[in-house]
């Protein structure tokens, strides 16, 4: 998985599939067509016939966009028909992702295509809806070439988008006259989804019109608050455990905010913002030995027990690529002498486990008692550093000479 | 002076019984900042030991610790579920600072409050954030005290260890004030509003200020820097060498109109005349050329 920029929020969130996000929205009465999960050809063909057995879309469940254009979306006439494009969607690559589930969803029979969209305002810290009449793929470029067809309107997080506020956005982004009040209706209801179950994102493209005038969510994706769970028990059934890599399940079954990278040196510090910086200070020094890179992103937090340096240790010893471990630890609340003790009893824990070189830099609370600790153990692993900088170059030299 | 808070600053604590609270309060405590009260109302009327003969009441609400104190300042230490009920409090009784260093405060409850805190016209500070520290005067949160002292460089981030390790690196030069605004989507305080104190506190000479990858909020602060910042600013961006994240849907992208990676936010920074070190010794070394 990439690193994202929430890894350095201390909060993540769950990015939904479509197949979830549309469950959600036939949850909080957002009309939606008929559509059913399959990870099988068979599955898709009976998910077919239960929606009656005509024509039916087979789209491709991934967490990227531009999966059309790639070939992920397919129409079938009928349920054998189906089973042959979910044979030929499931397993495919999207952008790096492969294809484990299709949706079958109902064809409709499109008149016009819109969008919608409600969102946090970083920079207003609130609530944005924003809307458009021009819906359809090509929504990031509508926004960049014609600003004026996207309307934004700016959401109270104490009120939300209420009948009045729903009229002002159908008002500003210009929908006809008949199409107004069932979208107006709609978007209450999508708000209805943000709120009740701490979305942080609500998109829907396309927002259409059918022939018959129905007003329909035919796609859309919803990413959920992660830091609410503890007011929604139900999200711990939406995460994708099967994406996961096998070394992030095991961090997170440990509380770990770890990332799996593409390099050779495994890095562990206390707050995301530091072991970001380790990451680049490492990649730097990495340049003088041999091109070797960052292993992985792991923030064990401000209190970096034992048994938390142990759980960080034994995942980052398990990354067969990992050649070289740096700690770049700045003791604050927890001062380096816990820290200290927290490596020399994970490596006790780790026993023959623990068999590539490490290099620790400490700093801040407690530093001085925190080197003896490390330096009465001597550990042949272990290696101690003065700086950061001093630390990332021994480390990336020890992956490179390994 | 320094910003924001000062060696007048009277400090309730919400959650102060509570382990991080007391925890919190007696470090607090140990470097001089004036805790006048603790918010607990099971627990109003009573009162709390300090190490070095210090006692602590308990008050019932925030505004009976402001109506008996004189508090000015509030830290919040309780836990995510409770965090939104204790801020709104702490507004509603229309607290100036309010600090609230809580993790995984929910991002709806954190626009909820930070709505209610801008129509009473009071400050806060994070959530998700190690406070802020004047060192010598007062020190709000968790930041540790004994990194350094009172100085001329005021520092503005995003991150906790990643302030520890800038005032670390420039502790022979000392702070005026080091501030941790949080990483979280929504913060009371911003890196420009912070910017704009320091730009008008006296005892500030140069500015440094730490960011991180993801969002726009480091551009918008440079635009800021180029309008109104007079001092000489230093900027460190963390995340150069990270790889691209995913994004999900298009909706984030066309509100911020910023790739946020490090290297644009590096780009704005410095086309606003910021110096930005691509590693935290290489941003204190451009401080100390710029102080000595």
């Amino acid at each position: 998985m990439p690193l994202t920029a929430h890894q350095t929020e201390g909060r993540s969130r769950v990015d939904l599939f479509e197949y979830q996000a549309r469950d959600i929205f036939e949850k909080h009465g957002v009309p939606v067509l008929g559509g059913v999960v399959a990870t099988t050809p068979d599955e898709a063909r009976a998910g077919a016939e239960q929606l009656g057995g005509g024509t039916v879309v087979v789209k491709a469940q991934v967490k990227t966009g531009g999966r059309g254009k790639a070939g992920g979306v397919k129409l079938a006439h009928s349920p054998e028909e189906a089973a042959e494009k979910a044979s030929e969607i499931l397993g495919m690559d999207i952008k790096g992702h492969t294809v484990h589930r299709v949706m079958v969803a109902a064809g409709a029979k499109i008149a016009e295509e819109y969008y919608f969209s409600v969102l946090l305002d970083r920079a207003n810290r609130s609530y944005l809806a924003m809307a458009s009449v021009e819906g359809g793929m090509e929504i990031e470029q509508l926004a960049v070439e014609r600003p004026e067809a996207l309307a934004r309107v700016a959401v109270d997080p104490t009120v939300g988008i209420d009948a009045a506020k729903a009229a002002e956005i159908v008002e500003a982004a210009g929908f006809a006259e008949d199409v107004r009040d069932a979208v107006a209706d709609t978007i209450q209801k999508l708000w209805t989804v943000y709120q009740a179950e701490d979305a942080t994102l609500v998109e829907v493209n396309p927002l259409v019109r059918t022939e018959d005038g129905a007003v329909v969510a035919l796609d859309g994706k919803v990413s959920i608050d992660e830091n609410a769970s503890f007011r929604h028990a139900e999200h711990a059934a939406l995460e994708d455990k099967a994406a996961a890599d096998p070394l992030e399940a095991k961090a997170k079954e440990n509380d770990l905010n770890y990332v799996k990278l593409d390099g050779e040196v495994g890095i562990i510090g206390n707050g995301a913002g530091l072991v970001m910086s380790t990451l680049d200070v490492v990649a730097y020094a990495g340049e003088a030995h041999g091109g070797v890179k960052p292993a992985n992103f792991l923030d064990i937090g401000g209190g970096a027990s034992a048994a938390v340096m142990a759980a960080g240790l034994d995942v980052i010893l398990n990354d067969p690529q990992v050649k070289s471990v740096f700690v770049n630890v700045f003791g604050g609340i927890t001062a380096c002498d816990a820290v200290a003790n927290g490596i020399v009893q994970a490596l006790d824990i780790l026993g023959d486990e623990a068999n590539k070189p490490l290099v620790v830099r400490l700093d801040g609370n407690n530093v001085e008692e925190g080197r003896r600790i490390l330096a009465e153990a001597n550990h042949p692993l272990v290696t101690l550093a003065e700086t950061m900088d001093g630390g990332a170059d021994a480390a990336a030299a020890a992956a490179h000479a390994a | 002076m320094a910003i924001f808070i000062n060696e007048d600053s009277k400090v309730i604590v919400q959650g102060m019984t509570g382990s991080e609270g007391m925890k919190h309060t007696t470090r607090m405590l140990a470097s001089g900042t004036n805790v006048v009260g603790g918010v607990n109302p099971r627990k109003a009327g009573q009162s709390v030991e300090f190490p070095g003969d210090v006692t602590v009441p308990v008050f019932g609400s925030v505004a009976e610790a402001m109506k008996q104190t004189g508090a000015d300042v509030s830290v919040i230490f309780v836990p995510p579920a409770f965090t939104r009920a204790a801020v709104v409090e702490a507004v509603d009784a229309r607290m100036p600072l309010t600090v609230i260093i809580t993790e995984g405060v929910p991002v709806a409850d954190s626009a909820e409050f930070f709505t209610l805190a801008q129509q009473a016209g009071v400050r806060l500070i994070g959530p998700n954030c190690p406070g802020i520290i004047s060192p010598g005067k007062s020190n709000v949160g968790i930041i540790p005290a004994n990194i350094t002292g009172p100085g001329k460089v005021g520092l503005v981030s995003k991150s906790g260890t990643l302030t520890y390790q800038m005032m670390y690196e420039l502790r022979d030069f000392g702070f005026s004030t080091a501030i941790g605004i949080g990483g979280d989507p929504i913060i009371g305080t911003t890196h420009i509003d912070a910017l704009a104190a320091f730009e008008a506190d006296p005892e500030t000479e140069a500015i440094v200020m730490i960011g991180e990858i993801g969002g726009d909020a480091e551009e918008r602060a440079a635009a800021f820097i180029k309008e109104n910042v007079t001092k000489p600013v230093v900027g460190y961006v963390a995340g150069f060498t990270a790889p691209e994240g995913k994004t999900m849907g298009h909706a984030g992208a066309i509100v911020s109109g910023s790739s946020g990676t490090a290297q644009a936010k590096k780009e704005a920074l410095e086309a606003a005349g910021v110096k930005v070190g691509k590693t935290p010794s290489e941003t204190a070394a451009l401080m100390r050329e710029i102080l000595s």
